[in-house]
């Protein structure tokens, strides 16, 4: 199916173009064409959704490096199509959004440039099927969010922000891939589909919980979960539109995509189930208590965002008991509870996107976000003032929003599990329910932050020099409208969202329940008192009362532990790898280029040494060798004579010439033995490198015997001898061994297979062409490094943009 | 003296270039032969001169030599073939008579691109730090 694929490398060619458009459409128009991107494939992506519900899945793959096993395959199903249609859909309102939000001055190519590359990625993640492939694009979500954070670059804290986001995702998404290793190794596939149904090879490997943390590692790093989450607060430093689109909708989710993607894979185990709804929960009670004491809404909602997404991953981990029960009511309690993350997942987006475009907006039109700053601003602003009630109490789960319905079938889930007795629940599970109410309460605390401390209360006068508060212009109002409607819509309507976008969905979480009555549940607004419609309203009640009375009990979040933070541990962490390593690392780099080569002359022996020794088996056998002939034997002399005048010259120039005399008698060499392509290059590259030579001659130091002490000369002598050695006996023990057969053999259908008379050319360029391509690479990269350093260094003083 | 040498090194640089697929040569050869020729350019006349006669950014050069050899290998992936592989045609042309067409000419392009882009770019870089 090439629209999968399409998918994927469409941003990706776009980003590209982006920077030769933006000629043609300057300043913010150039948004115009980025939003034709995400917009023409929602739409082509939506096309799907009907034959997708009827059960078709799409897979497409083309060999990548198959050598590796590793294979661009694209894949598909229902769970893949809520986030690509996330994907999309929510970038094209970002996109809408940003072309105001950005104003002219800003670098608006490079800003959409990084968001098509973040999304191409993202879209990768969610659509492949190859371990690998995903790994790949989930590395590229991180360093695309990183550039993201980065944008004001100028600004210390959004490189602080930056740089930490990037590490701690980087790192969780290395443990991820040992874990995908691992797979392979147990399975011998990367193919999701193939890992699912080899569960039962899996589950009895004993690498199957190792596997497992690991994966579970990348996710909760990715999706903020505690003790991860702390990078998220510190993205906030992205310009507004970022964090709606990264930091809340999309990528921050890509950990939860990855668990409910596994959940096939692992589930049934009680360690998945633990771990995953454990540290859900504890990340929803984390984020939401810490939410709360926020000043800055920005960071406020950070904390929300990460108390959703531990609450989403809270549900899938419930999810995974399905697996382990037979009954069918059971399963049926169970998968209920994958149904509300998945559920809740979109929800989420809708109602947290159109929170930080509220934001966003307020940021644009008053220049803070400080909620001690802000005030009254109902009657000023009053579509801003709708959306963000709509979207707040949402979150908070109150009706008529479709945050009301998702927060019910949680507590349900929650309630749920006093009736598993399957896995011998221990008195720990009963405390889930209540850990839930009360990251529940904290979050209807906060939804009446934003919505009374921002726009009731008493207004602020403007600070000097900002204008007074007026509504947003109407275009930076319409994203946020778009998703506020559908906060209501998906309200009145769930059961369209359950049957077409949930449903197949489903069928991907639970591939062996397919079809299974009561799989997909009816959404009610209204299901009678039980047990879900009390916690909802003890939630109010007591949220109520608790927001009331909070200038009397904010002092508990001056005491104790909940001053401790993790970012300490994190900061003091970096600081004591970087000292340490700076110790480490001076201890050899010396700046001198002699101590350089002679470690790489120690190393080249040692590996040498230790390999020869293994060798054991030493055979000299000159019988096949020519008759070295006359002229041979004056070059070799001349050879000799210049490489042992080195050692005596006076001056330096000497010196070089010598040098050069070496080379070009090799060159000679060369000729004479019939390898002109040898030849050829080695005159060049002596020639180039003697002019180099002269042109450093400037910089080099005086020419001086520099060393006085003669143990450093035996030293640097038994390191030349030792070298040459090695060499000498490796091309003399070449000839007495025949280990493999000879490859030359191969290469006499060369000019079949690559159409070349000249093999070494045909070698080069078509059989072994991915060498050339990377040396290629590293040569420009080297070049660019050299020229960089060069240039650098001339401008030492003029101060630099990291000091500022 | 210099110019006439300058464009017989250059010939001989692409020579070496073309005739590479059948006789000794190729990207990396020819690539090392042009740049030495701008080298000897740049040792001749002063810098200013050279970069009145030769208005392009040798950096840029190199970035688009790792483009086409890049590029070559993601074209083969479009034609549905694993990534790199080459493909040759024999083609008609009405002065040369039968001639060999190859991607893995575009591919050792690149080649000579990057190598000469960035030989220059790293002598240049110096030399103009002496000033």
């Amino acid at each position: 199916m090439i629209t999968v694929l399409l998918a994927i490398f469409i941003p990706f060619i776009a980003a590209c173009l982006v920077p030769f458009i933006h000629k043609i459409l300057t300043g913010r128009r150039i948004g115009w064409f980025v939003i034709t991107i995400p917009l023409f494939l929602f739409i082509l992506l939506i096309r799907l959704v009907p034959s997708l519900s009827n059960g078709a899945s799409y897979l497409y793959t083309f060999p990548w490096i198959p050598s590796a096993d590793v294979y661009f395959s694209t894949h598909l199903d229902g769970l893949s199509m809520i986030f690509a249609l996330l994907i999309t859909g929510i970038g094209s309102l970002v996109v809408l959004y940003s072309i105001y939000y950005l104003s002219e001055r800003e670098a608006i190519g490079r800003f959409y440039t990084y968001l098509l590359l973040f999304m191409g990625a993202m879209l990768g993640v969610v659509l492949s099927d190859n371990l690998i492939v995903l790994y790949v694009f989930w590395e590229l979500t991180s360093i695309s969010s990183f550039l993201l954070i980065a944008f004001w670059y100028h600004r210390k804290q959004s490189r602080y922000g930056a740089k930490k986001s990037m590490l701690i995702t980087v790192t969780g998404g290395i443990f991820m891939l040992v874990g995908f290793l691992m797979l392979y190794t147990i399975t011998g596939t990367f193919n999701l589909q193939e890992l699912i149904s080899m569960r039962e090879v899996i589950a009895a490997d004993s690498l199957f919980i190792p596997a497992m943390l690991l994966v579970l590692i990348g996710a909760f790093t990715k999706s903020a979960q505690f003790p991860f989450h702390i990078w998220l607060p510190d993205a906030m430093e992205a310009p507004t539109p970022v964090s709606a689109y990264l930091h809340s909708a999309t990528m921050v989710k890509a950990g939860i995509y990855l668990v409910a993607r596994f959940t096939p894979v692992f589930a049934g185990d009680t360690t998945w189930f633990y771990v995953v709804s454990c540290v859900g929960l504890l990340t929803m009670l984390w984020g939401s208590v810490n939410a709360v004491k926020q000043t800055d809404l920005k960071a406020l909602l950070a904390f929300s965002t990460v108390s959703q997404l531990g609450m989403i991953m809270s549900l899938l981990g419930i999810g995974s008991l399905a697996f382990a029960s037979s009954e069918s009511t059971q399963i049926a309690l169970f998968t209920a509870a994958t149904f509300a993350a998945l559920f809740h997942l979109i929800n989420h987006s809708t109602f947290k996107g159109s929170l930080f475009m509220v934001v966003g907006i307020l940021d644009h039109e008053l220049g803070t976000r400080n909620i001690k700053r802000l005030g009254g601003l109902a009657t000023i602003m009053p579509i801003t003032f709708t959306i963000a009630l709509i979207g707040s109490f949402s979150m908070a789960g109150l009706p008529p929003f479709n945050g009301f319905l998702s927060k019910e079938l949680f507590f349900e889930a929650m309630l749920s599990l006093k009736e598993a007795n399957l896995l011998s629940m221990d008195s720990l599970v009963l405390l889930f329910p209540i850990i839930a109410w009360v990251g529940s309460i904290f979050t209807f605390i906060y939804c009446m932050i934003i919505v009374f401390q921002t726009f009731f209360g008493k207004v602020h006068a403007p600070a000097p020099g900002q204008r007074p508060a007026h509504e947003a212009p109407i275009q930076m109002l319409i994203s946020p409208m778009v998703l506020g409607s559908l906060v209501v819509l998906i309200f009145i309507f769930p059961n369209l969202l359950g049957t077409y976008i949930l449903g197949p969905a489903m069928n991907a979480v639970y591939p062996q329940y397919e079809g299974m009555p009561g799989l997909v549940p009816e959404i009610h607004v209204w299901h009678g008192w039980e047990m879900p419609i009390f916690m909802t309203i003890g939630v109010i009640i007591i949220g109520i009362l608790l927001y009331g009375l909070l200038r009397y009990w904010k002092w508990i979040y001056s005491v104790g532990f909940l001053q401790w933070t993790l970012d300490r541990l994190y900061n003091a962490l970096l600081q004591r790898i970087e000292r340490v390593a700076s110790v480490v690392t001076k201890t050899y780099m010396t700046g001198s280029v002699r101590d350089y080569v002679a470690y790489i002359m120690l190393f080249f022996i040692a590996l040498v040494g230790i390999g020869l020794l293994g060798f054991q088996q030493f055979i000299f056998d000159f019988s096949d060798d020519a008759v070295i002939e006359i002229n041979e034997s004056i070059i070799i002399f001349v050879m000799m004579c210049s490489s042992v005048a080195i050692l005596f010259a006076k001056s330096r120039i000497t010196a070089i010439i010598l040098n050069g005399v070496l080379g070009y008698s090799i060159a000679i060499l060369f000729v004479v033995f019939r390898a002109p392509d040898l030849a050829l290059t080695q005159i060049i590259v002596e020639t180039v490198t003697t002019v180099l030579f002269l042109l450093c001659f400037y910089y080099l130091p005086e020419w001086k015997n520099e060393y006085k002490s003669v143990s450093m000369r035996i030293r640097n002598g038994l390191i030349a001898v030792a070298s040459g050695v090695a060499v000498t006996v490796i091309a003399l023990l070449v000839q007495g061994h025949s280990m493999y057969p000879s490859i030359s053999i191969y290469y006499e259908t060369a000019s079949r297979l690559a159409g070349g008379l000249n093999v070494v050319n045909t070698i080069l360029g078509d059989f072994r062409a991915f060498d050339t391509m990377l040396e290629v690479l590293v040569l420009f990269i080297a070049g660019l490094g050299v020229y960089s350093l060069v240039k650098l260094r001339r401008k030492k003083g003029v101060d630099h943009p990291e000091e500022k | 003296m210099t110019k006439i040498v300058f464009f017989i090194i250059l010939t001989f640089g692409v020579e070496l270039f073309i005739s590479g697929h059948n006789n000794p040569g190729g990207g990396f050869i020819g690539g090392l032969v042009l740049s030495s020729a701008f080298v000897l350019l740049y040792l001749v006349y002063d810098i200013e001169t050279v970069h009145r006669g030769t208005p392009f950014d040798f950096k840029r050069v190199a970035a688009l030599g790792v483009l086409l050899a890049v590029g070559t290998g993601m074209l083969s992936i479009l034609f549905g073939e694993s990534f790199l592989s080459q493909t040759t045609w024999l083609v008609d042309l009405p002065v040369f008579g039968e001639t060999e067409l190859g991607t893995m000419t575009i591919f050792e392009a690149g080649v000579a691109l990057t190598v000469l882009g960035v030989v220059v770019t790293i002598i240049l870089g110096i030399s103009e730090d002496v000033e």
